[in-house]
């Protein structure tokens, strides 16, 4: 069952969806290729769970591990005598925790999207982008080579570029997708530049041996990367460092964050699948791919865990604020990969790296109920047919389903017991409690407003008053409420599992335990946060008008988004366009064009200056030659010996 | 014969041929520049011809070289008075200052 | 094989191409030619290959002719693998311009006559063993491109290839002195018998920068690259392919094969300089082109940038930055003329360049749209395209250099990458996406000729971006064969 076909048959399914699709995106009618495509999805979602089953439970841990397998391995490309980029396929427990969630999350989405996107002119060029996408994000997650995830990386970063320019006429799509693609391409720069430092010392691209030699601890590469440096910083910091922002562009880590948000221009199943369960998440994966490295360099897990902190924050504070039922999951994902982050940052050896195994149990949870949410506000939205949440209310009664499963992922990212989020929340909070005490009050803080603002969108949603709607949209088809209810399943199931036992880092693990004592405040702060939105947001009532005039500025500058977008607007339109860019346009035009052409116009006034002695007078040429031999005559005379 | 110095002779060639020379500078007329150019020429075949009697009365290398110049000059005359006379042809004037097409 | 075939085929061809009566039989003419030029190319590979599996040699199909035996000229021709996928790039480029001047209807004649002898030009330079020959052949390729652009440009044509053609003369006339420089040193022309030969420190140190600036001119080296965007701008479309493929190729394979390869002393002590330009170029490059509004000179300054990439390699001058700057020449060259065919197709149909008069294109020529994203993808360095291959390798090589400001110069050219993807992003967001004008919505897409050119040089790119390995295969141990003369002078020192 591991061996390279079946895997191959997962990766290239998609791929070849894209290229059948792509090819003829204008020849294959509408209904057919999104089942193909769906077809070919169900089936690598089905052989990647199993699998997952027969890497974890059959194959089972040998010597108190799970073996990383590699199945392929081809030369790419060879530079010089050390460094290669294989093209590899390798399984190891984390890659293969991916490749379920990847797959089965992608096969739910082409599902939901055949209903979707039913009449969409570019249907057939949609299924096209989805399948390219699924086929870099697998190929990203069953990399070998540092090199082989950074050209997966940029394919994940184009295809969510060509997925969110999906609406290519619609100005604001453009913009997002052009935002989104330069944005992370200017945090891939990082990610690059810190490939090269790693590599240059490390002497290797293979994540494995890049692993073992920089982390013995008297290895000559080793002591060549820590005793290296620029600026009193170890070539060893910088390059984590950059690879570090390379893994917070994608992720949308503060200040990298701006693209996302808008990325939700795309058409609603793109955002569940890219911008909530997959792509930005690779930068965890990144991170925690590269743990051991990482946990080399103390103040880079300082600065992942404040960067994750304080994105987490941040990002719940906007959310609380947004009217865009989009715009809210959004933020909501950026804080919920916030929380990931820090607790890579603050995973020690002492506790047995439960922040590792928390950090990723969240990743694998947050990619269902996330992914649900985002189907969800999808279904109202192909509904109400507008993003505006003043625009919807009172739908429960209209949508069943999509208000039971909306609800119980609200539950889920509340973290409320039984639902999956309250299992890799707690274990986040528990190795943070140990770790990072102030990290930890503000993950608390962060908890309950998350509860708070996922109950305004959930109350603004289905309760409150019900606005007019047109009376043909319905819920949707049984295509579009088949993946919510599974995801659903998946949402109360997911906590459940023993994942603590499959995924962790170091020699030996703790097992996953429910400490009550400690859950109450979470939990309490969780059911705060349900109760103040309840109380807000159930039955329209002035309550939420006087609480904004009460909080005034506060309410404008996170109703901005704290201005960020304002400043990179700056930045760009005011510094380095006029700044840079003008200036170097001049200077080509003026200075360096201008030399050229005053070299012609020197030769040509050279030449003004010559041609007057063209008269075409006859004796003026007779002159000019008498001249000539009175000067012959009198260098022959007086002069020549 | 011999009363006749050399240098008369030469005295004659040379202001034949600032004659001509003076008509060359001045005139603008295409026959008249025509003529001071036969004039230098003749003052030229003048000088040979006395300096072959006077210095080399044996030899008959000066007479031959005038000889080739007056046919030089008869050649070129041809030449000339065709150019002159196509010239008009096309200018309706033998004035040189009108022919200006190939100026720069 | 017998290379001359190479040089036989398009003079017959372009001989043809004036005896012919009509229209069509010349551009039969060009097309059977171009297409037997590929097939004639890829049979040099597959021979080349197969008697390299035999037993390696420094060169292949070597022939040599006596030419002006009192000098020591010799017509001295043979390939290796960096000539032949040189070659292969010229066969394709001219294969597609030929395609996309199909409709050509002022003095076709003309128009595919010296499009057939821009392509003997090519051929025979980048076969030619013989430094003589090969300066021969790099003027034969400059005077058809000034008439090109003259006669069959658009906008200001005469100050363009005036300007052209007198920069790239002067570029040559450096060249020249260069080679008689060496000839007067070593009584050769003859690249065999010169690589052999060590010259004096002091005299690589006076010709080298001769002849690199020379070739450099070709090459758009800053700040003599002022020729390209007025040149590439006024050109037709056929010619700014040929021009940006081909032609700026002379001028970095020059730099390579003559230059460095001859001088590695000098190579060496020159290096700092290079590098300095050529992350000028890069830099400075892609954010002159960030601010053009024009489309041909957003791709023209663009090239400025991605040759920067070539001198770059060459600076460096290590196994695999060498190796880069050759992977960047062919992979340019097929992204440029592809860009440009595809503008030349879109200015074909709506009559303008401007970005700002352009929109949402995709909506109605999806074929061309689609080609011109691909393009500009490739540009900003996708994997999977060649862009990608090309840069990361010349970033790798560059790398390698241990030096402190060498690492500065790189980090700032990998920076490029993100300008680069503003400016397409920017171009493309504009002209391809976004509500489509009225004006627009008549258009129709490419037809067959245009499909099949843009399909040839896509071809080209996704086997270079997907598959580097087979390049590497044809091409990699000549490069490091060129630096190894450098690295032993290092050793001898």
């Amino acid at each position: 069952m591991l061996n390279v076909t079946n895997i191959l048959i997962i990766l290239f399914l998609p791929f070849i969806n894209f290229l059948i699709l792509g090819l003829g995106s204008r020849s294959i009618k509408q209904p057919v290729s999104g089942t193909i495509a769906t077809v070919s999805l169900l089936l690598a979602a089905g052989l990647s769970l199993m699998i997952g089953y027969q890497y974890f439970i059959v194959k089972g841990m040998v010597n108190g591990a799970f073996p990383p397998i590699e199945l392929f391995r081809y030369p790419w490309m060879v530079f010089g005598s050390k460094l290669t980029i294989d093209m590899s396929l390798v399984l190891d427990p984390l890659t293969v925790m991916m490749l379920v969630v990847v797959t089965s999350v992608s096969a739910m989405v082409h599902l939901f999207s055949l209903g979707y996107m039913k009449g969409e002119e570019r249907y057939t060029t949609y299924y096209a982008f989805l399948g390219l996408f699924t086929f870099s994000m697998l190929g990203l997650l069953l990399a070998g080579n540092l090199f082989q995830i950074y050209i997966f990386w940029e394919l994940v970063g184009v295809s969510s570029f060509l997925l969110i320019g999906y609406y290519f006429s619609k100005p604001s799509a453009v913009a997002a997708a052009k935002k989104a693609f330069i944005v992370t391409r200017f945090a891939d720069l990082g990610f690059l530049i810190g490939i090269l430092i790693l590599s240059f010392y490390g002497e290797t691209l293979d994540i494995a041996t890049l692993i073992q030699r920089l982390t013995a601890p008297a290895g000559s590469q080793s002591l060549a990367i820590q005793t290296a440096g620029w600026l009193g910083i170890s070539a060893l910091t910088w390059g984590l460092a950059m690879i570090f922002i390379g893994g917070a562009g994608k992720s949308a880590m503060f200040p990298l964050h701006i693209w996302l948000p808008d990325a939700m221009e795309g058409p609603t199943p793109v955002s569940a699948l890219i911008h909530a369960a997959t792509m930005v998440v690779a930068g965890v994966y990144l991170v925690a791919r590269l743990f051991p490295i990482f946990q080399l360099s103390a103040c880079i897990l300082d600065l992942i865990t404040y960067t994750g902190i304080f994105s987490a924050f941040f990002a719940a504070i906007i959310a609380c604020t947004q009217t865009d039922i989009k715009r809210v999951l959004a933020y909501s994902t950026m804080s919920q990969i916030g929380y990931m982050m820090f607790s890579l940052g603050i995973a020690r050896p002492e506790d047995h790296y439960l922040g590792y195994m928390a950090s990723l149990f969240h990743l694998f949870t947050h990619a269902f109920f996330k992914s649900l949410l985002f189907l969800g506000a999808g279904a109202v939205i192909h509904m109400i047919h507008s993003n505006e949440m003043n625009k919807m209310g009172g739908l429960r009664k209209f949508m069943p389903v999509t208000h039971i499963t909306f609800l119980i992922a609200c539950l889920a990212i509340a973290g409320i017991f039984p639902f999956a989020g309250f299992f890799s929340k707690e274990e986040i909070l528990l190795a943070t409690y140990h770790a990072n005490f102030p990290v930890f009050v503000i993950a608390l803080c962060t908890s309950g407003l998350t509860a708070f603002y996922m109950f305004r969108l959930y109350f603004s949603i289905f309760w409150g008053k019900h606005q007019a709607h047109d009376p043909h949209h319905s819920e949707g088809t049984f295509t579009m409420k088949f993946p919510l209810m599974l995801l659903m399943l998946c949402t109360l199931v997911a906590g459940f599992l023993p994942f603590s036992s499959w995924i962790f880092q170091g020699d030996t693990h703790e097992t996953s335990h429910i400490n009550w004592k400690f859950s109450l405040v979470p939990l309490s702060l969780s059911t705060l946060g349900i109760l103040i939105a309840a109380y807000f947001f159930r039955k329209p009532s002035s309550r939420v008008a006087d609480t904004l005039m009460w909080m005034g500025g506060i309410y404008r500058i996170s109703k901005n988004k704290f201005y960020i977008d304002e400043i990179y607007l700056w930045i760009t339109q005011r510094v380095l366009f006029p700044l840079v860019g003008k200036p170097a346009a001049w200077v080509d035009k003026n200075i360096i064009d201008g030399t050229v052409n005053g070299v012609g116009n020197f030769v040509g006034s050279i030449y003004y200056f010559i041609r007057g002695m063209q008269s075409g007078k006859l004796q003026d040429y007779l002159l000019y030659f008498l001249a000539g031999i009175a000067a012959w005559m009198v260098y022959f005379i007086y002069i020549w010996k | 014969m011999s009363h006749i110095p050399l240098q008369h002779v030469l005295i004659f060639s040379t202001a034949l041929f600032f004659i001509g020379m003076f008509g060359m500078f001045t005139r603008r007329n295409l026959i008249t520049l025509l003529m001071s150019v036969e004039l230098m020429l003749n003052s030229v075949n003048i000088n040979l011809a006395a300096f072959n009697k006077y210095l080399y009365p044996q030899q008959t290398g000066g007479l031959f070289l005038a000889l080739f110049i007056i046919i030089i000059a008869a050649a070129e005359a041809a030449i000339a008075i065709a150019i002159i006379i196509n010239l008009y042809r096309s200018h309706h004037s033998i004035d040189v200052d009108d022919a200006t097409e190939m100026k720069y | 094989m017998n290379l001359l075939l190479l040089l036989i085929v398009p003079l017959i061809a372009a001989i043809g191409i004036m005896l012919s009566p009509r229209v069509s039989a010349v551009r039969q003419i060009s097309l059977a030619a171009s297409l037997v030029q590929l097939m004639l190319v890829g049979w040099l590979l597959f021979q080349m290959l197969n008697s390299r599996s035999v037993s390696a040699q420094p060169l292949y199909f070597e022939q040599v002719y006596q030419w002006f035996p009192s000098w020591n000229i010799q017509f001295h021709i043979g390939v290796d693998g960096i000539a032949i996928s040189m070659m292969i790039l010229t066969a394709l480029v001219v294969l597609a311009g030929v395609l996309v001047s199909w409709q050509e209807s002022i003095l076709p004649k003309e128009f595919f006559f010296l499009l057939m002898f821009l392509s003997l030009g090519a051929y025979g330079f980048f076969m030619a063993r013989d430094i003589f020959t090969l300066f021969f052949f790099l003027e034969l390729a400059v005077i058809p491109k000034f008439l090109l652009i003259g006669i069959w440009g658009s906008g200001q044509k005469q100050y363009s290839a005036m300007k052209l053609a007198l920069m790239l003369m002067a570029g040559s006339a450096l060249v020249f002195v260069g080679l008689t420089g060496i000839y007067l040193e070593a009584h050769s022309f003859d690249l065999t018998v010169l690589s052999a030969t060590h010259f004096p420190v002091a005299f690589q140190y006076l010709f080298y920068p001769l002849l690199f600036v020379g070739f450099g001119i070709f090459a758009a080296l800053f700040p003599f690259h002022t020729w390209v965007p007025d040149g590439h701008a006024s050109a037709p479309t056929a010619a700014s392919m040929f021009l940006a493929g081909i032609s700026m190729k002379l001028g970095g394979y020059g730099c390579l094969r003559v230059a460095s390869f001859l001088m590695p002393d000098a190579a060496i002590h020159y290096a700092p300089v290079i590098i300095i330009l050529s992350t000028c170029a890069i830099l400075y490059g892609a954010f002159v082109t960030l601010m053009q509004s024009d489309l041909k000179y957003m791709n023209a300054y663009s090239s400025v940038s991605h040759c920067g990439f070539v001198m770059l390699g060459i600076g460096v001058f290590n196994t695999t930055s060498v190796y880069g700057a050759i992977l960047q020449m062919i992979s340019h060259g097929l992204m440029t003329a592809l860009f440009f065919a595809a503008i030349g197709m879109i200015y074909y149909r709506t009559h303008t360049r401007k970005i700002p008069e352009l929109g949402g294109l995709l909506a109605k020529l999806p074929f061309i749209s689609t080609v011109f994203v691909i393009a500009g993808l490739c540009s900003l360095g996708l994997p999977g395209l060649s862009g990608f291959v090309a840069e990361m390798t010349v970033f790798v090589g560059s790398w390698e250099n241990k030096s402190l400001w060498v690492r500065l110069a790189t980090i700032l050219s990998c920076a490029s990458i993100v300008v680069t993807a503003v400016y397409i992003l920017r171009a493309s967001g504009k002209v391809i996406m976004g509500p489509i004008r009225e004006t627009f919505v008549n258009l129709s897409d490419a037809v067959w000729y245009e499909k099949m050119a843009a399909i040839f040089l896509l071809a080209g790119i996704f086997v270079m971006g997907i598959a580097p390995f087979l390049l590497q295969y044809i091409i990699g141990n000549e490069a490091a064969a060129i630096v190894k003369q450098g690295t032993q002078v290092l050793i001898n020192k």
